[in-house]
């Protein structure tokens, strides 16, 4: 059962990646919806209360940020072949 | 008259782990048996009342084995829970070893979190340590060995650092061993020795490279209680002990980050999940730096959700050991036609390590940041929701993604072997994963076991479209740079770097200047000392064969002559005493003659 519903959307690749961009679009828009309707006073930033998706943007850019900072880390020499101590 | 008897659950673990190699017979009684010492000593737990219990008078000092308070106990229950989990995943290893070892870990890790004064805080610390090594030695490997032994050099320092701290503090105090809040606000020395002592086993940089060495390295079932007790015990240590220390912040902030930095390069899985181990060790570091009773309540709620998703993860990865061998995301890869259900298990662990809402790290984690928000402590808490995104960037979708998705790098045996594990593993699994949608869910079971009482709501509208976004958008940029994460068959190096590669500076400076010298000097030693030495006693054992024995035994012959002679001359018959008599006579009057 758990197979066949994982290949439902493996075999509809196109239509699942629709669907998450749909979200997506769908979680900022909410966002928005909940800065203009007074819905933020949980937020503890002024980032958080004046620009809208704040928190899509930090959460891409966090992901991007961490991505590419640890594999440039990674290459300036921590990185190293596996047999590396048992020399 | 009341009896006051009070049954330390450490008591209950060993005495079970003693007893268990003298149960034998059918499977059933020995799982039975498994099942059910972790189960009494979480009964245990879950019918003490609070109080102080088993004091005992040692010497000097009155010991305190059972403070039972608010936050002793939600330590306890998740710890006798996750051993009832543990055991229930290492049930079908062979014999009784590894179950012995872990037993004996847990009964450290209860009695460290029930003790009331350093001096039993430090003999089940110590336990611990002795206890788990064999979890990681029991693998069997090449190098379990070797990693064995640095996992304990390493506790032992941490130790003997902690010792130090015990004593001053036992100077310093005028002989109080009472285990409590430590002053924070006028630190001295031992405050620090203590500290490093506790820090070293919440595997702090830069004292945390032991982690994923053992914890990567540990057998199946053994990463499974390792990941739950040690570093646990030691946020529960620190928040008796350190709440409200400030540089507890940014050190659990570091944490947070670093390990989820290293776990973007790590290949092996176990190792992957090890390193974030450490990132959220570190939300619940910061937790109790903060120190206010919402940042203390966060770091307890987390360490209980902590136990239950990471040992869920570990359980999943490890399955996938289990059946196939391999822990490399380059030698997996494709696999949930094959495991099915352990994807499932280890997604919903996934889920609840990143926080999802309805998931137990959503209702556990955002308590530590809004706790930071609420402090005005902008920096770590924007921090810590950053390391949150690579929590998810990691957990929720590099392992899923490259164990069970992803380009296929199984070998023909792996993919052969790949299966959903025994019956009993996937039990533990779903016990596990009920646990993580349980907590989620439903808030009050956890939020009531907490020390303070709680005051904080996670499912406002508001958090879950927060939380919901960043985490989607991390998927986002999972996807898009999916490629940058393909793994590479590499090892990352590490802070233990230094001590392993100086031991092997220690062995040359051992093998070469120092063994050198000694060669060196024993050749000196052969020509300037040996050489006359033997010459001298060539000469005199020369002396003492020709000149000392020659006239001691020239010496004893002309005794023996003599004696010989007058043997024969006093044989009795008379006419011979009469013949020596004239001769002798004759001889004296020759003399006299030629003498006139």
């Amino acid at each position: 059962m758990i197979v066949r519903f994982i290949d439902f959307f493996r075999n509809r690749m196109t239509m699942t990646v629709q669907f998450c961009y749909g979200g997506l679009a769908l979680l900022v828009g909410i966002d928005i919806i909940l800065g203009l309707s007074g819905g933020k006073h949980h937020a503890h930033t002024w980032v958080e209360h004046y620009i809208p998706g704040w928190w899509s943007i930090f959460g891409f850019v966090s992901c991007t940020l961490i991505i590419f900072v640890s594999k440039w880390f990674g290459h300036l020499g921590i990185m190293t072949r596996e047999d590396y101590y048992d020399d | 008259m009341m009896i006051d008897l009070w049954i330390h659950p450490a008591a209950i673990m060993v005495i079970g782990a003693f007893l268990l190699p003298l149960v034998r017979g059918h499977r059933i009684i020995r799982n039975v048996y498994l099942l059910l010492v972790p189960l009494l000593a979480f009964i245990d737990v879950l019918t003490m009342d609070k109080g102080t219990f088993g004091v005992m008078q040692f010497m000097d000092w009155s010991l305190t084995f059972g403070r039972v308070d608010g936050l002793s106990h939600v330590f306890g229950f998740i710890m006798t829970l996750m051993c009832m989990v543990g055991t229930l995943y290492g049930m079908n290893t062979k014999g009784v070893k590894e179950i012995f070892a872990a037993w004996l870990y847990v009964a450290g890790s209860l009695g460290a979190i029930y003790c009331g004064d350093y001096i039993v805080l430090f003999l089940f610390w110590e336990l611990m340590a002795f206890a788990s090594v064999f979890l990681v030695w029991f693998r069997g490997r090449k190098h379990s060995l070797a990693i064995g032994y640095r996992y304990l050099l390493v506790h032992t320092f941490g130790g003997l650092v902690l010792l130090a701290g015990l004593i001053l503090r036992y100077q310093a105090t005028g002989g109080d061993i009472s285990f409590g809040p430590i002053g924070v606000d006028s630190p001295s020395l031992y405050t620090y020795l203590i500290m490093i002592g506790f820090i070293l086993n919440a595997a702090v940089p830069p004292l945390h490279a032991w982690l994923p060495d053992a914890y990567g390295e540990a057998t199946v079932a053994g990463a499974v209680f390792m990941c739950a007790f040690t570093t646990k015990t030691a946020i529960y240590a620190l928040a008796r002990g350190f709440a409200g220390m400030d540089i507890l912040i940014p050190l659990g902030v570091i944490m947070a980050l670093y390990g989820v930095v290293y776990a973007v390069l790590e290949n092996d899985a176990r190792r992957l999940l090890a390193y974030h181990i450490i990132s959220q060790v570190g939300y619940m570091v910061a937790g109790v730096g903060i120190g206010t009773e919402m940042a203390i309540n966060g770091a307890c709620a987390h360490a209980f959700a902590h136990i239950l998703y990471k040992g869920l993860l570990f359980m999943g990865c490890g399955s996938v050991l289990y059946m196939t061998n391999k822990s490399k995301f380059s030698d997996l890869g494709g696999l949930y036609t094959k495991m099915p259900k352990t994807f499932v298990y280890t997604l919903i662990g996934g889920l609840s390590i990143s926080a999802f809402p309805l998931f137990s790290g959503f209702v556990s984690k955002s308590m530590i940041v809004a706790a930071g928000f609420h402090d005005h402590l902008l920096w770590p808490a924007f921090l810590l929701t950053l390391a949150s995104a690579g929590t998810f960037l990691h957990t929720g979708l590099k392992v899923p993604y490259f164990i069970w998705f992803g380009k296929n790098n199984c070998s023909e045996e792996t993919w052969e072997k790949a299966a959903d594990p025994p019956l009993n593993m996937q039990i533990a699994m779903a016990v596990a994963a009920f646990f993580c949608i349980f907590i989620g869910c439903y808030t009050p079971f956890l939020y009531n076991l907490l020390p303070y009482p709680v005051h904080y709501h996670p499912y406002t509208a508001y958090h879950v479209i927060e939380s919901m976004q960043i985490l989607l958008f991390t998927a986002l940029g999972f996807f898009l740079f999916i490629k940058k994460l393909a793994p590479e068959v590499v090892i990352s190096l590490d802070l233990d770097w230094f001590y392993r590669k100086g031991s092997k500076v220690f062995m040359w400076i051992a093998r070469k200047p120092i063994q050198g010298f000694d060669t060196l000097w024993s050749k000196a030693y052969r020509v300037a000392g040996l050489v006359p030495l033997m010459f001298t006693a060539r000469f005199w054992s020369w002396f003492d064969w020709h000149g000392i024995d020659g006239v001691v035994d020239g010496s004893a012959r002309l005794v023996g002559y003599f004696a010989e002679k007058l043997r024969w001359m006093q044989n009795g018959q008379v006419a011979r005493y009469l013949s020596f008599m004239a001769g002798g006579v004759f001889v004296v009057l020759v003399l006299l003659f030629t003498s006139l």
